[in-house]
């Protein structure tokens, strides 16, 4: 059913109809809303589950993956610093292979101190074993959301719902809800096999040495990597059931004989995409949404770049002394393709720069200027800067 | 060649799927394999770990899993009760157990407790962690999982410095011990700040029982653990465990050490219920503290030709005194409950 | 696509007035869009909302730089740099002031339509919330959609009491502006 809710809400409402056994968490902008929603479902009897209001995001995962371990469906979702304070933990759950759902309401890491939108927080913990998928509207965010738990359940790894904070989680759209009986036939209860239970006593997190450390780590990739036609799987029964795609691993959008691509993660998509359509740049160009961050679809990226000549990769976050992050990964990942385009990479919108229509054409004429294998942040503003840091 | 690890987890499967041979009865008293099968006592910590000899904290953990029974889900810290008893693929417990990190014992036993309560299940949550995990990096999900009230019994094994990384000074080291990071020198007589009295910081969050035990009473931790167990909230039970490594004595005195640290008032045995102090163990006869001081190496360096050594006694006998004074600690006449008599009379006699 | 901002103080229900001109138009299956210029603003400092209705999905979600509309729910906020920039040319301005439409229009040599919503807020409600009072009349001027729209925004949102204060207002203070007087420019956004 069609409602007008603020992204956060629209959220909790998606989470409660997956039926958690607990959610912690520990306030912190942007996602603040989305906890104290389901707080709210808890506190009228609308969702039965035990929400811990905990003192620390270390906590908040911590008590999830507790949780997970004892066989409970877990929750939680952070932003920003707190994914940092939580990048322990996250590292323990993927490796521990424990399932369960986080929502990242993407914001920027300080110093300077700033609680608007880019990717760096989620960016950062891209190692630690996630799967992390990055949502491009809310309906697509209620959807991952609710795909997210059977994806992390079948696969007993942990999935990242990343949804970029304020642009997102503070933004009243109209989004379809599914029914309850839709989740719920999508949806099975969760049944968690090695689960803490003195029936049948195991030891989980157990100390692994040199003889069984690479081996550990090793089943950890393949499992991300076998992912991917879950991930598929999941948006396709998805679609069977409510006629919407959350947009598999990837989509492609715009004129089929365009040449040039742009790719980007998260909502900067949906304002590119718009863009494309009201501006209609004279070198016609593709937007490609990358939904599927970890796993990287190395496969279906490499053949959805076929063809063309030019790829322009956004980035919402880069690593200092590097580049962009993004455009590195897209770079390595077709660096097999026979006829490759040339890879031009920008970051904009950080700390939540407005990101206005006309990025469309500056970046297109940006990226007439770049040389191969650059990097720089488009929308930065030189002369604000003292000459010595231009 | 090693099989892979998913090849044993397999095997382990499979072995731990086939029924189980029923306890032969006992006909050689000689046969100890045997005999420890099929004696009837639960053991949650099971013989053949690795830790040292005469380790203090592999018996409590013993001690407190036997007491709690079955029916208990473990989290361990990070720490050497992690390391010695889970060496992949083995584990030397007989309880679901989990280990995550060094700082989370308290919140994953939280999360463990919060889903036990969604499922509606009855079992109790027992969360470990040596001092390091419990009065310096997880002290934080501690006290926010004693302030949520959730139903966890938190036992600290307390041996007093950073064990499992090499002996490093932590906040429950006592004043002017050595550590590898506190050693005494020129400028420094060991540690030179106080041991944390984490007791009365814990008393503070007004939770139904926090108790102080030591190794050499087992039937004083056995009847703790039981009272904290048979409570509905949050409970916590501090319990002194001697390391022969890492405080320099030999293996065989763990027990004489935790006695002494008991007799000289230097480790207060105490109960609290509500932050209120509700029992205590009485020292009827206080034992200098050098007796106790002496024979660790630890405590070497103040016992030379050095003013500041006899300086650095007289503080920690004053220190002693302070704790005696403060829980009153000092008996008066012939008291079978007290340090020296505690363990004699309950051995066999009445526990409870 | 009709682009309305809206400014207020923190503490003025700037972003539920946002959230309920938006819903309005969702009430009349119409796609819609509300978001803050997300800030860290403390109660009194100026802080600004934006609102997107259109009939076809709003996918740009970058701020509003160049409204067909201004909510002002502070008159104060028109001596701050910046607050009426962007309007398109002959987009219309709604402002809480006591005065009169021409007395304002004279003071700030520009053409605004003035609604005491404060005063009304207090009468009605109870409480200086001048927001619900803007959207009424701000509805009346455009006629976006009808305010029984507004009504039933309003029902989701809030109960009891304060629901009841709320819808009597929205019924009876249309006529306090000239209604349909920005329809034009409404429907030629729109289109």
């Amino acid at each position: 059913m069609l409602h007008a809710l603020e992204g956060s809400q629209a959220i909790a409402q998606a989470v409660a109809l997956c039926r958690p056994g607990v959610v912690a968490a520990y306030p912190i902008t942007p996602q603040t809303h989305i906890v104290e929603n389901i707080s709210k479902l808890v506190a009228d009897g609308k969702l039965k589950c035990e929400f811990v209001s905990v003192e620390s995001e270390f906590s908040a995962a911590s008590v999830a993956l507790g949780a997970a371990a004892t066989g409970s469906r877990a929750y939680t979702a952070s932003s920003s610093q707190g994914i940092l304070l939580m990048a322990e933990v996250l590292f323990n759950i993927a490796g521990l292979r424990l399932p369960m759902v986080l929502t990242c309401a993407n914001r920027a890491i300080g110093a300077p101190i700033n609680i608007w939108n880019d990717h760096q927080d989620s960016m950062t913990v891209r190692d630690s074993g996630w799967i992390q998928l990055f949502c491009a509207d809310n309906q697509e965010a209620v959807d991952t959301t609710i795909q997210a738990f059977r994806i992390a359940e079948r696969l007993e790894l942990p999935v990242m719902v990343c949804m970029d904070g304020f642009v997102l989680t503070h933004t009243l759209e109209v989004v379809d809800l599914p029914s309850a009986e839709q989740v719920d036939s999508y949806l099975p209860p969760f049944t968690f096999a090695n689960k803490l239970d003195p029936r049948r006593p195991l030891s989980l997190g157990t100390l692994v040495g040199p003889e069984y450390y690479s081996e550990s780590r090793h089943s950890l990739h393949r499992a991300l990597q076998k992912s991917i036609p879950e991930i598929v799987a999941a948006d396709k029964d998805w679609k069977k059931l409510t006629g919407r795609s959350a947009g598999g691993l990837l989509t492609v959008e715009g004129p089929k004989d365009a040449k040039t691509a742009i790719l980007a993660m998260g909502s900067v998509v949906s304002t590119l995409c718009e863009a494309n359509e009201v501006l209609a740049p004279k070198r016609k160009t593709k937007l490609i949404k990358l939904r599927a961050f970890r796993p990287f679809p190395v496969e279906a990226l490499v053949q959805v770049c076929e063809g063309l000549t030019e790829l322009i990769v956004v980035d919402r976050a880069f690593s200092p002394g590097q580049g962009g992050i993004l455009g590195t990964e897209v770079r390595s990942a077709l660096a097999g393709m026979k006829k490759k385009p040339t890879i031009k990479n920008f970051a904009i919108g950080l700390g939540g720069r407005d990101i206005p229509l006309e990025t469309i054409t500056h970046l297109l004429d940006a990226a007439k200027e770049q040389e191969e294998g650059d990097f720089a942040i488009l929308d930065v503003e030189l002369n604000k800067l003292p000459p010595e840091d231009r | 060649m090693a099989k892979s690890s998913s090849q044993l987890k397999d095997e382990i499967l499979k072995r731990r799927s086939q029924p189980k041979e029923p306890a032969a009865p006992v006909t050689d008293e000689s046969d100890l394999a045997r005999l420890r099968k099929s004696q009837p006592r639960f053991r949650g910590l099971e013989a053949g770990h690795r830790a040292c000899q005469g380790c203090g904290e592999a018996l409590a953990a013993r001690l407190v899993t036997e007491a709690a029974g079955p029916d208990v889900i473990l989290t361990n810290a990070t720490g050497c009760l992690e390391v010695f008893t889970t060496p992949w693929p083995q584990s030397a417990w007989r309880l679901p157990w989990i280990h995550s990190l060094f700082e989370n014992s308290a919140a994953i036993a939280s999360g463990v407790e919060a889903a036990l309560k969604a499922q509606g299940r009855a079992t109790k949550v027992i969360a470990m962690g040596g001092d390091g995990g419990t009065f310096d990096i997880g002290f934080q999900a501690l006290s926010g999982m004693l302030e949520r009230q959730h139903n966890v019994l938190y036992v600290c094994y307390d041996n007093e410095a950073y064990m499992n990384t090499g002996i490093q000074r932590s906040g429950s080291t006592p004043h002017a011990a050595m550590t590898t990071t506190s050693p005494p020198g020129k400028e420094r007589m060991g540690k030179r700040h106080l041991k944390k009295d984490l007791l009365s910081i814990i008393a503070a969050h007004h939770i139904p029982y926090a108790a102080s035990a030591s190794v050499a009473y087992p039937a004083d931790i056995r009847r703790k653990v039981r009272r904290a167990v048979s409570i509905t909230g949050p409970t916590f039970l501090l319990i002194h465990s001697p390391c022969p490594l890492g405080w320099g004595f030999d293996s065989e005195r763990t027990i004489e050490l935790a006695r002494l640290a008991v007799q000289t008032g230097l480790f207060p045995l105490v109960e609290l219920e509500r932050g209120e102090i509700t029992g205590v163990m009485p020292i009827r006869k206080p034992r200098p503290v050098a007796d106790y001081l002496k024979i660790q190496n630890r405590f070497r360096h103040l016992f030379v030709e050095d003013p500041r050594a006899l300086k650095e006694r007289e503080h920690l006998q004053a220190l002693a005194d302070h704790n005696i004074d403060q829980y009153g600690l000092a008996g008066e006449g012939a008291d079978p409950l007290d340090a020296d008599g505690a363990d004699t009379v309950r051995r066999g006699g009445l526990v409870d | 696509m009709i682009e309305i901002r809206i400014h207020g103080r923190g503490g003025q229900g700037n972003v539920v007035a946002a959230y309920l001109l938006a819903s309005a138009a969702f009430e009349e299956g119409r796609r819609c869009q509300a978001f803050p210029n997300f800030g860290a603003e403390r109660r009194g400092a100026p802080v600004v909302a934006f609102v997107r209705i259109a009939d076809k999905a709003i996918r740009r979600r970058c701020q509003v730089r160049e409204p067909s509309f201004l909510i002002i729910q502070d008159a104060s906020l028109l001596h701050i740099p910046g607050v009426l920039e962007g309007l398109k040319k002959g987009g219309g301005i709604l402002v809480n002031a006591p005065q009169s439409s021409e007395d304002l229009s004279k003071e700030y040599k520009q053409t605004m339509v003035a609604l005491p919503g404060t005063q009304l807020a207090n009468e009605y409600l109870g409480k200086p919330m001048p927001n619900v009072a803007l959207l009424a009349a701000f509805l009346t001027l455009t006629e976006i959609v009808p305010h029984t729209a507004l009504s039933k925004a309003l029902t989701h949102r809030f109960k009891g009491e304060v629901l009841a204060k709320n819808l009597k207002l929205v019924e009876e203070i249309g006529h306090r502006v000239p209604a349909g007087l920005w329809k034009g420019v409404a429907d030629a956004a729109r289109a």
